[in-house]
């Protein structure tokens, strides 16, 4: 196949060597168009099912256009879990992590960039070979001391988990030693700053597009986190929990549940619309570093 | 822990002031260098020390657990040894449950890697309206894993489902998604790669934007057609990358939970009826909070704790040799061209 099709268009590349740079044609909006449609399609479908009645779903060709039963099937979704206490839940635990993790990972992650310690290179070679450690499978002890002090049932017993991350202190570490010039940190230390004051003054300035980055990150993973909520707080649901309980009937109504997913979207689908350019420069950036 | 603290935080008005030497008492000079000692190991600490307890900690317990009979509800019940560890190795359940897991994981890891790559090289052209494209292929990431489940669930629903009604219009006779092992990973893995391919293809694309233009049009000029230049010049220098991906990948792949667990809820056993698509983490989960058993549960946890690192290692030795030979190759082009022109 590209044996044929590779010498045709290096003729007309001949003609124009240094076109490598030029507009692509319709193939490659084609494409892009293939992409789109398959990556939204599917939310949309979800949209169209929950806004129509049941009966809906089981048509031959799904329906293009909603229904009229948003609201009616918005109802149900609240009448059968506790929609609005679950995204509460949810906001608190993924803005607690957040604030977390963010904190202490520019904190240690600008120890371990800028300040000389004995020890350094040892304790940053421990947080690297424990990236890809899976804390996950710790479960079992984390819910027997859970279940010890009383906690399950409560937000502290989702939080506390995951208040750091390797990753964090790493990717901040990594982004930290580029940017701040060793001569800044000496002249605050001139001046007479403390440390602490000029981690402040110095370090937390030049940390912020990364703290933005590393926060946004972290309270995406922290809001789609299912396994440990489901196992400490089911009576106490985050969205996740609360989501998932809309389908562990015998009997399974799928426009109820496809618009509670629906639902369930809608905020990090806002949070993309208003910082999907972070999002997207971010795992941008942090592909070249990795 | 606090009385150290303060020293530090008590000097924190000082900078601000305009500049004027500071006047050397021997109380401020052992604050400052105790200040400068101290502060880096204060700064790490709140890392290390909330890290090790809900981090390594409970690791490190399970397997205390795993070497004991161990009830939920009771509490331990006599040290056993490696007998639970013995008792997983011939469960024919925890074999299933990690050729599931394989099974699902390569199902995902491929076709994925394939997509990215594919999804990559065309933004990777000078196209109109670049963040909006970049940005459209990662709508699908901030659709939680839950919510994925949820709507792909009732698509490959067997009796009503999206699929089948397109297939059964084109005369095609349904699959049963949910029932039989291979539809059923299929399934499971469509989910995994609707929501992570435009993830990785920005990775992807990244690195694709890191290989330096000259080296293209170079290429161009000897002859080389876009194809033959995606093949021999793309393709190896964003290896690394790829190795990357597949690493991601495959520590995220093998601990898969919500997809299945939620694939089917009216099942009894979690992972379908007979275990079709029951993973590793969801047979972990089940033993361990169904069935009660700690003690077994966390021996299959430090199995599969094994089994990743097991597979982070290979890969990490494998990226290493792909790497050097990598960069040896791209040297030895670039002196090419040098002498060529």
């Amino acid at each position: 196949m590209t044996t044929t099709t590779a010498p045709a268009p290096a003729v007309t590349r001949r003609r124009k060597p240094l076109g490598i740079d030029k507009r692509p044609g319709f193939l490659t909006y084609g494409l892009l168009i293939v992409f789109f449609v398959a990556g939204t399609y599917p939310l949309y479908w979800s949209f169209i099912a929950g806004t129509s009645p049941s009966s809906v779903l089981t048509e031959t060709w799904p329906p293009l256009l909603p229904g009229g039963q948003f609201w009616q099937n918005v109802g149900e979704v609240m009448n059968t879990v506790p929609f609005w206490t679950s995204l509460l839940n949810s906001i608190i635990v993924s803005s607690v992590i957040t604030v977390s993790v963010v904190l202490f990972s520019t904190l240690a992650g600008y120890s371990f960039a800028k300040l000389k310690f004995r020890g350094r290179e040892g304790l940053l070679v421990f947080v690297i070979a424990t990236l890809a450690v899976p804390t996950q499978l710790g479960i079992i002890p984390l819910f027997m001391v859970m279940k010890q002090f009383g906690w399950t049932g409560t937000l502290g017993a989702v939080i506390v988990p995951t208040l750091v991350t390797a990753f964090g202190v790493f990717f901040m570490r990594q982004y930290l030693v580029d940017v701040i010039p060793d001569e800044l940190i000496e002249a605050a230390r001139v001046d007479g700053a403390s440390m602490l004051s000029t981690f402040w003054h110095v370090g937390i300035p030049a940390a912020r597009p990364a703290m933005a980055i590393l926060g946004l990150f972290t309270f995406m993973t922290a809001w789609t986190d299912y396994l440990w909520p489901l196992l400490v707080v089911p009576q106490n649901p985050t969205l996740q929990v609360a989501l998932s309980q809309l389908q562990s009937a015998k009997y399974v109504d799928y426009s109820i549940v496809l618009t509670g997913a629906v639902l369930a979207t809608l905020p990090l689908l806002l949070l993309f619309v208003l910082a999907g350019k972070q999002l997207v420069s971010g795992i941008m950036a942090g592909a070249v570093k990795g | 822990m606090t009385a150290t603290l303060t020293p530090p935080t008590s000097s924190d008005t000082t900078p601000h002031e305009p500049y004027r030497p500071k006047q050397r008492t021997p109380f401020a000079y052992w604050r400052s260098r105790f200040d400068v000692k101290a502060s880096p190991y204060l700064y790490i600490a709140p890392f290390f020390v909330l890290f090790g307890l809900v981090g390594l900690f409970p690791l490190v317990y399970t397997f205390v657990v795993s070497l004991n009979e161990w009830n939920l509800l009771s509490g331990p019940a006599g040290f056993v040894g490696l007998d639970n560890y013995v008792a997983e190795l011939t469960d024919p359940f925890f074999w299933n449950s990690l050729f599931n897991t394989v099974s699902i994981f390569l199902l995902s890891a491929i076709p994925q890697l394939v997509g990215a790559v594919l999804i990559a090289a065309v933004l990777d052209q000078n196209i109109r309206a670049k963040t909006f494209w970049r940005m459209s292929v990662l709508i699908p990431y901030v659709v939680t894993p839950v919510a994925v489940t949820l709507i792909f669930s009732s698509a490959f629903d067997e009796k009503y489902g999206l699929i089948n009604n397109v297939l059964q219009t084109l005369s095609i006779d349904p699959v049963m998604w949910k029932t039989e092992t291979l539809p059923s990973h299929l399934a499971i893995a469509s989910m995994v790669n609707w929501r992570w391919t435009g993830y990785n293809a920005l990775i992807l694309l990244a690195a694709m934007q890191a290989v330096p233009r000259d080296i293209y049009e170079s290429a161009a000029l000897d002859g080389a057609g876009p194809v033959r230049r995606f093949f021999s010049m793309t393709l190896p220098s964003i290896r690394p990358t790829m190795i990357f991906v597949v690493i991601t990948a495959t520590v995220g792949g093998l601990q898969i939970f919500t997809e299945p667990k939620l694939f089917n809820p009216t099942t009894a056993t979690p992972g379908g009826p007979q275990r079709q698509y029951q993973t590793t983490v969801l047979y972990l989960w089940d033993l361990a909070f169904n069935r009660q058993n700690f003690g077994k549960a966390s021996a299959v946890a430090w199995l599969l704790f094994l089994i990743i690192v097991l597979f982070g290692v290979l890969n990490f030795l494998i990226s290493r040799r792909i790497a050097s030979v990598e960069s040896r190759f791209i040297a030895k082009k670039a002196i090419k061209k040098g002498k060529r022109s």
